[in-house]
């Protein structure tokens, strides 16, 4: 009885409210401090802007998240359970995504096998030594992916001989992998065409409700059209938080922006 | 058209004329050459070409160099001295033959897994250094310790068993046996590297991070490739230990370690068929360059040899092989073949790089 009280408080516990929490935490390099004594939290579900000139702590932020770079100070909640002390991949199999402000791929391997491998990723089977049935479920759910992203005809490619746009897509399609809870987009307009600018909106408007996500992105259109709130960092700091249009009509924010040389 | 596979994978594609070629070859060598041909030349490449193909493995797709790879199979070597039989006095429990080189080659796979856990954390030159370190302090602990390794002396009398009437040290069962386990790992390497574990460290080869990002247990995947080199290492220790018949710290000096790596270098670090080729290149300058110069400058040759083969064919004479073939087959054509190319020579550079 006891067991089972216990097992449905934690899972309420992992269900709750908040998908992020972020308390007191600092990443300094060295002598710099590139972030320091950030409070976030981001609930499940919530789409989540980050905007912040060059420099302003939002990658590294990112990388306290996700534990590439884990926090010098503070604590990091995901979906309620502490995962301060957990390496990387225990981040990620508890249902955080990510994608990389510049392209963290595999340049050696197909198109697919990138795809197939953020699938397996997350499920079981990682050290199989067989090889993938066309039919294996996460080379279903990868060749899926591939055509969210618009990739479909590039599925055998080698990753090196696709265009920096293709491979933004790319990008974005290893964060879709699996059943995502929170994915942390860094900059994933960088560089794109306006088209693909208008297709990576596509791809983020139809994403399931379910899934939240934090965005940063220097073009305020696009991130207006796709996050429900905004947090502006400054010097590694948060500097204002708020709706689209609280922050946008912000006066201090719109000296900081313009001056910044971004709009 | 897959643009993944360069032209030694088209070359021994599944069904090729050109593989089967190869086969026919290997099949029929002993009938067409003499004992010395078949066993000191043959078998050895085979044998050294294995050693190899677990380091080429752990290199050319994982970007880890490991320089104890033969210190794995020396290991394995000592182990069927030890439980098996020898002709020393020292050790030798006298399990079965069978017995023996399976749990020979078990633990010394574990034996490379430790090394792993060890090297994992370090990268590029750091784990060349890391991996000579053991090997080296395996060499001195060898030829210090008496009990278990018999020392300076080492053992002898280690043999191949009779099995069907065959006694398999002769020259040539003993070279279709080294053929076997040959072929048997190269093509399970070929097989397993387009598995989901052959693809996954492949990928921390191009980018540990991004794959950690995935969910992936880097550290565990890499001392699992260093496990499975291992099993390949070892195995092939086993069919040296019954080609000398004998082993001793000699066996596992650093200058044995290095040839490793200049056969792997050798042949090129990119198809498993690569070490296989420096293998024999190596085999055969061992044996004929002190025909021509005395046996102090032989390293030397093999020096030479080694750096010309670096500086202009990276990929190795597996790599010089493609040039040649596409220098010929660009004079009559020319396009998709230039790009194929390309893209083998950037893959390259991320082996090296990482
Ligand atoms: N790995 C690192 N090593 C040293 N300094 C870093 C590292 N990552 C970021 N920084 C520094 O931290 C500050 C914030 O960088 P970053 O988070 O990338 O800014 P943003 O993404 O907002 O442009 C910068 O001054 C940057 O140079
Ligand atoms: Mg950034």
């Amino acid at each position: 009885m006891n067991g089972l009280q216990d097992s449905a408080l934690s899972k309420l516990q992992r269900t709750g409210r908040y998908a992020l929490e972020l308390e007191s935490v600092s990443r300094h390099f060295g002598a710099l401090v590139a972030m320091a004594d950030i409070n976030l939290t981001v609930e499940s579900g919530e789409r989540r802007a980050v905007l912040g000139s060059n420099g302003a702590g939002k990658t590294t932020l990112f990388n306290a998240i996700t534990g590439d770079f884990p926090p010098t100070a503070g604590r990091v909640r995901l979906f309620g359970e502490d995962v301060t002390d957990l390496p990387s991949h225990e981040r990620i199999r508890r249902g955080l995504r990510r994608t990389y402000q510049i392209s963290l791929l595999f340049h050696g391997l197909r198109v697919i096998d990138n795809v197939y491998l953020a699938c397996r990723g997350i499920s079981r089977g990682r050290f199989a030594l067989r090889r993938p049935a066309i039919e294996d479920s996460a080379m279903e759910s990868a060749s899926n992916l591939i055509s969210v992203v618009h990739l479909t005809d590039e599925r055998d490619q080698l990753v090196a001989n696709l265009s920096h746009g293709q491979q933004r897509q790319l990008e974005i399609a290893l964060a879709l992998a699996g059943a995502p809870r929170l994915i942390l987009f860094d900059e994933p307009a960088a560089g794109l065409s306006p088209s693909e600018r208008s297709e990576l909106v596509e791809i983020l408007q139809s994403m399931p409700e379910h899934i939240g996500y934090i965005i940063i992105e220097h073009d305020m259109d696009v991130a207006l059209q796709v996050a429900q709130s905004v947090t502006m960092m400054h010097n590694g700091r948060i500097f204002k938080e708020g709706s689209p249009e609280e922050i946008e009509n912000d006066p201090e924010v719109q000296q900081l922006y313009l001056g910044s040389g971004h709009g | 058209m897959k643009t993944q596979h360069g032209i030694s994978e088209q070359l021994l594609a599944k069904g090729s004329p050109s593989l089967w070629l190869l086969l026919a070859f290997l099949l029929i060598y002993p009938a067409i050459s003499n004992d010395f041909f078949t066993f000191q030349i043959g078998a050895y490449s085979l044998i050294l070409g294995t050693i190899s193909l677990s380091l080429m493995m752990l290199a050319g797709y994982g970007g880890m160099v490991s320089l104890a790879q033969l210190t794995v199979a020396g290991l394995a070597g000592y182990l069927m001295a030890i439980f098996g039989e020898n002709s020393v006095g020292v050790m030798g429990f006298g399990w079965p033959w069978w017995v023996t080189s399976v749990w020979a080659i078990f633990l010394a796979a574990l034996f490379s897994a430790f090394i792993g856990a060890i090297s994992v954390r370090t990268e590029g030159i750091y784990t060349i250094m890391i991996t000579l370190a053991i090997a080296v302090a395996f060499y001195f602990f060898v030829r210090q310790n008496y009990v278990l390794f018999n020392g300076w002396t080492g053992y002898a009398g280690i043999e191949p068993p009779t099995i069907l009437g065959i006694y398999w040290r002769n020259p040539v069962p003993f070279y279709f046996l080294s053929l076997a386990v040959a072929a048997l790992f190269c093509g399970a390497v070929v097989y397993c590297s387009r598995s989901t574990f052959g693809l996954a460290l492949q990928a921390i080869r191009d980018n540990p991070r991004r794959m950690r990002s995935l969910g992936y247990n880097v550290a565990l995947h890499r001392v699992i490739a260093y496990f499975l080199s291992g099993i390949i290492a070892a195995t092939a220790g086993v069919l040296l230990v019954w080609f000398n018949g004998r082993i001793s710290p000699g066996s596992v000096s650093v200058g044995v370690v290095i040839d490793i790596l200049v056969i792997a270098v050798l042949g090129g670090l990119r198809h498993p068929i690569g070490p296989f080729i420096g293998a024999i290149a190596f085999v055969l300058l061992e044996n004929f360059a002190i025909d021509l110069i005395d046996r102090e400058r032989f390293n030397t040759v093999i020096g030479l040899v080694f750096l010309l083969v670096v500086l202009y064919s990276p990929d190795g004479l597996l790599g010089l092989w493609g040039k040649i073939r596409m220098r010929m087959m660009n004079s009559g054509k020319t396009g998709p073949n230039e790009t194929r190319g390309e893209i083998g020579s950037k893959s390259a550079d991320s082996i090296e790089t990482s």
